[in-house]
């Protein structure tokens, strides 16, 4: 499963791009602080944890956790 | 739950400056996962330089020195001949290393200098608001360049990897790039490989890394990626252009 | 203690050693290259390093780097040079760092010529790079005044956190004269500002000059005016000859100085009563010394080896309270003992 830091994320949607279960999209009605509109997890029970996600967030905002 | 993936230590828990999308975020946490591997936070000193990354000393949990623009590796030089164990990087984009400093640049790979280079090719000057790089590409438009970069009146780009390859000093001068996850593997073993090269003083180690800049270059995150992929890499081959010990040089199993 | 006979750049280079200085970066310039020469020859048994960075601009960051770490260094140069270093002067001060710069002064402008000068004294004292800063500017006049403000330099460099200047000349750096050393070693302390690792120990330590926040830079460039307000009050020095009744003061530094000292001695036997002031120090300028020496003064006249720098610092210094006048040759020229004993005559010969 993965956690998204909604504050840092500055919603520039590569990780959108690289989740191969296609269950990130960029928020459409909530923004944060700084007006962006950050990634969220639609079904987190999908997750593989392949973490392809983290490794193209520029700003280190996606956690990934495996298991129980 | 255990967790696959996280901050890591030597990146500070703070927002970074850089406009969304921008990969330097990605080569930062690399730098980062690679001194928490190797343990060296503690004994590692950073040069931040003068462009978009001139932020960075908030950024890294090492000790951090801000250098004049272009003149990182002279800085690097200095820390490293007064504190010889230590491990210093230098962190550049290409405006600071490629054109203003490419004296000290060149000068630091000739000395052999035990140093790591972290050099950012992104083919723009993206703090000052997108003027032509010495890596801006043939054609491309920048503020400074309106009608694309003709070498005609701009002259080319500058390869720095296949100049400091020609160099007796450098131990490793590779090319890499973060615009998918398997690149972004190599890129890390790159950078890991560049700063166990100065642990075991093996010489002038730089890694240049092709990155993004989508602000400037009027691109969506996604799309600069793109951008990278189709235009930068052609001009700019990945791969390792010298990997070769200068100092200290392991024997050779028969 | 021992008595040796040494060459000015030389005895400033066995002086650094001295003081600790750990690390030393320069690049070849006239008429400084005795500095880099003694220092390349005595670094390995001396355990120093010496490099011959790639350029002027490369040395002075070497410099930055060296300091950073929490070292002693040092560089030296020659006007042309001193220019191109000071880029990173500027950022040596914006971080608050110590170091000790060199210039050996030669003519100028431009590429100018390699003869001794005093021309590079507004650019030492008023703005030897971008921004709000100062130095602090020693002026030697002797090989043993060379080597005794090498060693404080670096003193005051550490204490005060910022580059110092030893302002010499191309006459005094290339001359010998009897030198001694002290046998003591310096007591550095530890900096515990340093960029040196933290060693898990500590949060991350910052080298750094930019403030984006037009407040955040003011508070820092305003602590720093603070501190120079306390080093004008501890560092100011000058030496006063023959000032007691004079009607015409001489004020000369450096080279200029030691010509000056002569003419004076010959103004007196005419029976010209003649002083001299010497600032040893010219930044911080030494204001109370000059009003003092100048009590009785009528005149005063300031020699210098350029077309007119610290004069101007003279004047302010009075308050323009007594003429001053000029007398200088530039080009890489010395004047003679005559030439300003001619000069003393002719003020002296249109009342004083």
């Amino acid at each position: 499963m993965i956690t998204i830091n909604f504050e840092r994320c500055k919603g520039c949607g590569l990780c959108v791009e690289a989740c191969p279960k296609k269950i990130i999209r960029l928020s459409e009605e909530k923004h944060n602080q700084k007006g962006y509109y950050p990634a969220e997890c639609t079904d987190n029970s999908k997750c593989i944890s392949c973490a392809l996600c983290a490794m193209m967030c520029p700003d280190c905002v996606i956690k990934v956790e495996k298991g129980e | 739950m255990a967790v696959v993936f996280d901050k890591p230590h030597a990146l500070c828990d703070v927002a970074t400056t850089y406009c969304p999308g921008c990969t330097h975020g990605i080569i930062h946490r690399l730098v980062a996962e690679v001194m928490d591997e190797l343990g060296i936070e503690g004994n590692t000193i950073g040069i931040f330089p003068v462009g978009c990354s001139v932020m960075a000393y908030k950024f890294f949990e090492c000790d951090m020195v801000g250098a004049p623009h272009g003149r990182a590796p002279a800085v690097a030089t200095g820390i490293k001949r007064a504190l010889p164990d230590s491990v210093v990087f230098t962190y550049q984009g290409d405006g600071d290393l490629a054109a203003i400093g490419t004296c000290e640049t060149v000068h630091a790979a000739a000395r052999g200098e035990n140093i790591t280079v972290i050099f950012v090719n992104n083919t723009i000057y993206g703090m000052t608001g997108g003027q032509m790089a010495p890596t801006t590409l043939p054609g491309q438009v920048t503020q400074t360049t309106p009608y694309g970069r003709e070498p005609e009146i701009q002259g080319y780009p500058v390869k720095v990897c296949e100049m400091l390859a020609t160099i007796d000093g450098t131990a490793l001068a590779q090319r890499v790039s973060v615009d998918t996850p398997a690149h972004i593997r190599e890129a890390k073993k790159a950078i890991k490989k560049a700063f166990e090269n100065q642990i075991n003083k093996k010489g002038f180690s730089l890694v240049e890394v092709l990155s993004t800049c989508p602000t400037n270059w009027g691109l969506t995150p996604v799309d600069a990626l793109q951008r990278l992929r189709d235009e930068m890499i052609p001009y700019f081959p990945l791969g390792v252009y010298k990997d070769e010990a200068v100092w200290n040089k392991e024997e050779k199993a028969d | 203690m021992e008595r040796v006979l040494m060459k000015g750049n030389e005895a400033l280079a066995e002086a650094a050693i001295r003081a600790g200085c750990k690390c030393f970066f320069a690049y070849p310039i006239t008429p400084q290259t005795e500095v880099a020469a003694y220092l390349a020859k005595n670094m390995k048994k001396r355990n120093i390093t010496f490099l011959q960075a790639e350029s002027e601009l490369a040395a002075v960051n070497m410099v930055l780097g060296a300091s950073s770490a929490g070292v002693r260094t040092m560089t030296s140069s020659s006007s042309p040079g001193i220019s191109l270093k000071s880029e990173g002067v500027s950022y040596l001060a914006g971080s608050d760092l110590p170091a000790v710069i060199v210039n050996v002064q030669r003519g100028g402008p431009g590429l100018g010529s390699i003869q001794p000068s005093q021309s590079d004294y507004w650019q030492a004292t008023k703005a030897l790079g971008h921004g709000d800063f100062q130095l602090i500017v020693f002026a030697p006049a002797s090989v043993q005044e060379t080597v005794d403000m090498t060693i404080r330099a670096f003193e005051e460099a550490d204490r005060y956190r910022m580059p110092v200047m030893i302002l010499t000349d191309g006459f005094i750096g290339q001359m010998m004269e009897p030198v001694t050393f002290s046998d003591e070693t310096p007591k550095i302390e530890p900096k515990d500002w340093a960029a040196c690792g933290h060693k898990g120990g500590r949060k991350h330590n910052i080298i750094n000059s930019l403030f984006l926040q037009p407040d955040e830079l003011e508070a820092s460039v305003d602590a720093r005016y603070e501190k120079y307000e306390t080093i004008k009050k501890n560092i100011h020095d000058a030496e006063i000859y023959m000032c007691d009744d004079a009607d015409l003061v001489i004020t000369a530094f450096g080279t200029t100085a030691r010509v000056a000292k002569s003419a004076v001695n010959q103004a007196r036997e005419k029976g010209i009563k003649a002083g001299l002031f010497r600032p040893k120090t010219l930044w911080p300028f030494p204001v109370e010394e000059l009003n003092a020496a100048c009590k009785t003064a009528k005149k005063v006249l300031s020699v210098e080896m350029s077309k007119g720098q610290m004069v101007d610092d003279i004047r302010l210094a009075l308050n323009c309270r007594i003429p001053v006048e000029f007398f200088g040759r530039n080009g890489g020229n010395i004047p003679t003992p005559a030439e300003i004993l001619d000069e003393i005559v002719k003020i002296s010969e249109r009342g004083l």
